[in-house]
């Protein structure tokens, strides 16, 4: 059945369909190296908050280009806005002492989906609302692939340029501290970069599901990687595959694409699970 | 390192700290010289990993004055290597041994971007683990390990800083007897070099090890290792401590009544 998708792919009308593979691909180098980051971190919860403020930066960037005519803000500007504040908000404060982070991420989620949504309602026209919570990847453009390929380029450079005081800021924050690392930039800008993969990444497998292509591929990479960049690595991989064979399967089927590339991931893991339980 | 020995590793004077409402030390007063090796003792919640914690400047303390070499603990910090307790880590982390020794080299000068660590810092952390006695488990996995190896491991980490104090939070939690003693004979040899300082349950084992035990419940009592005795101990721990009595070594070619070291 995945040859009609592979002789589909080769078809030169079909060019929405090599763009999307491409950018599926392209995804998954950020979610496999990011996503080690979140698992390690045990961070998902906090992805997840910062998925769905996307979308009250996107209601409230809409309502402002049609209502208030603020012409250069477009809903992916409107949408890193919310997840760098989102992210700040939950930095900040959630790691001071005495504040109990999860009820604030608990908030910033509801926050954020509920003034998009408010903001949404307030904005005359159509909006397909649907296609940002779970993501159509059928619908990306040119200008997608390359943002996701820049995104890349620098969580590539900074995952391998400061690959040590990464592992030592996971493995054990206090400790990395203690030798003089500045454990507050790197976290910052760790949960930046998660910020902005999240935001693209909205586009591929929508708010509600990016944070599965966060967690799943570099779940199922933690129960077979002996080193930290080998669950990169292997994550990458998982999620490569399961954007390709999830898309083979959502054309072949004309099946949603995020939910059935979800699905797959989702398949990899407990079958990755079970296999672990079994040897042990 | 003869010309430190006029000041103290730590000095305290006068240090309360509370969390929020809830006193945990009051008026600690603290000298513990240069080269000493001492135990930390005390119930569970009577402040011992809060005082590490504040030694290592992790905390603030409400009042009083604290000085680690004579300087004041953020800027002493590269001179202490440190042993969190156990159950603070993820055990499955994907890690070589040696990449989490090497951990200690962080920090240093030599270590550049886009490159590995310097072949010193190699050098130091294989040293470390040797010291150890775990040289042979480099190239391994953390996960691999038993929980007493790992433990060791991350005494070794502590070590690859190349400390002037080491503190250790519960060194032997998860490690079995035979492995308890090894270690304590490895802080024995590593006080030559440094000053040691180590929270532990056992009092009855290592009052043969070290030189003095510093009780910590809210208030701290240093006492030299030859105060201790049953009442004394009924103080610290309020009665519910059972006195292991250690008056003999097991020593290779059979025992032997102990000899106190002078």
């Amino acid at each position: 059945m995945m040859s009609d998708f592979f002789t589909a792919l080769a078809d030169p009308g079909n060019t929405f369909l090599r763009l999307a593979l491409a950018v599926g691909l392209a995804s998954s180098i950020a979610f496999g190296v990011i996503g080690t980051y979140v698992v390690s971190r045990r961070i998902s919860y906090l992805a997840g908050a910062v998925s769905h403020c996307v979308l009250g930066g996107i209601g409230a960037a809409l309502w402002l280009e049609t209502v208030c005519q603020v012409k250069w803000l477009d809903p992916l500007a409107g949408a890193l806005i919310a997840a760098l504040i989102a992210t700040f908000i939950i930095g900040h404060f959630g790691h001071k002492k005495g504040q109990r982070e999860e009820t604030m991420i608990g908030a910033t989620w509801a926050i954020g989906m509920a003034l998009g949504i408010i903001f949404i309602d307030l904005t005359p026209g159509y909006f397909n609302l649907t296609s940002y919570l779970f993501g159509d990847i059928l619908l990306v453009s040119n200008r997608d692939l390359l943002r996701i390929l820049v995104l890349d380029v620098i969580i590539l450079l900074f995952a391998s340029g400061c690959y040590h005081q990464i592992l030592a800021v996971c493995f054990d924050e206090e400790f990395a501290r203690l030798r003089g690392i500045r454990v507050d930039f790197y976290y910052q800008a760790l949960l930046g970069l998660t910020a902005v993969t999240v935001v693209l990444m909205v586009r591929v497998v929508g708010i509600v599901m990016v944070i599965a292509m966060l967690t799943l591929p570099a779940a199922t990479a933690a129960l077979f990687a002996r080193r930290l960049f080998e669950m990169m690595l292997l994550a990458v991989f998982f999620a490569a595959m399961a954007i390709v064979i999830g898309l083979g399967i959502s054309y072949q089927y004309s099946l949603s694409s995020g939910p059935v590339i979800i699905l797959v991931a989702g398949l990899f893991y407990f079958l990755a699970t079970a296999c672990k339980t079994r040897q042990t | 390192m003869h010309s430190h020995h006029s000041t103290p590793a730590v000095s305290i004077i006068d240090l309360d700290f509370s969390y929020r409402d809830h006193p945990v030390l009051e008026k600690v007063n603290l000298e513990i010289p240069e080269g000493e090796l001492a135990s930390i003792v005390g119930p569970n919640g009577g402040g011992k990993t809060t005082l590490l914690k504040i030694i290592l400047g992790l905390l603030e303390p409400d009042r009083g004055v604290i000085r680690v070499f004579g300087q004041p603990p953020l800027k002493a910090r590269r001179e202490i290597g440190y042993l969190p307790q156990y159950a603070h880590l993820d055990p499955l982390f994907p890690v070589s041994v040696l990449n989490v020794v090497l951990m200690g080299q962080l920090g240093r000068p030599g270590k550049k971007l886009f490159s590995g660590y310097p072949a010193r810092a190699k050098e130091i952390a294989r040293a470390a683990l040797a010291e150890v006695g775990l040289a042979e488990t480099a190239g391994k996995s953390f996960h691999q390990l038993s929980g007493g190896q790992r433990q060791r491991v991350l005494i070794a980490r502590a070590l690859a800083t190349e400390p002037r104090l080491l503190l250790l939070d519960e060194p032997t939690a998860n490690i079995d007897p035979r492995s308890e003693e090894n270690l304590y004979e490895t802080l024995a040899r590593l006080s030559q070099k440094m000053t040691v300082l180590f929270v532990t349950h056992d009092l009855g084992i290592v009052s043969q090890v070290v030189r003095s035990v510093i009780c910590v419940n809210r208030q701290v009592v240093i006492h030299p290792t030859s105060q201790i005795n049953g009442t004394l101990i009924k103080d610290i721990y309020g009665g519910d401590f059972n006195l292991i009595r250690h008056d003999h070594r097991c020593a290779r070619n059979g025992h032997q009544p102990h000899q106190p070291t002078v």
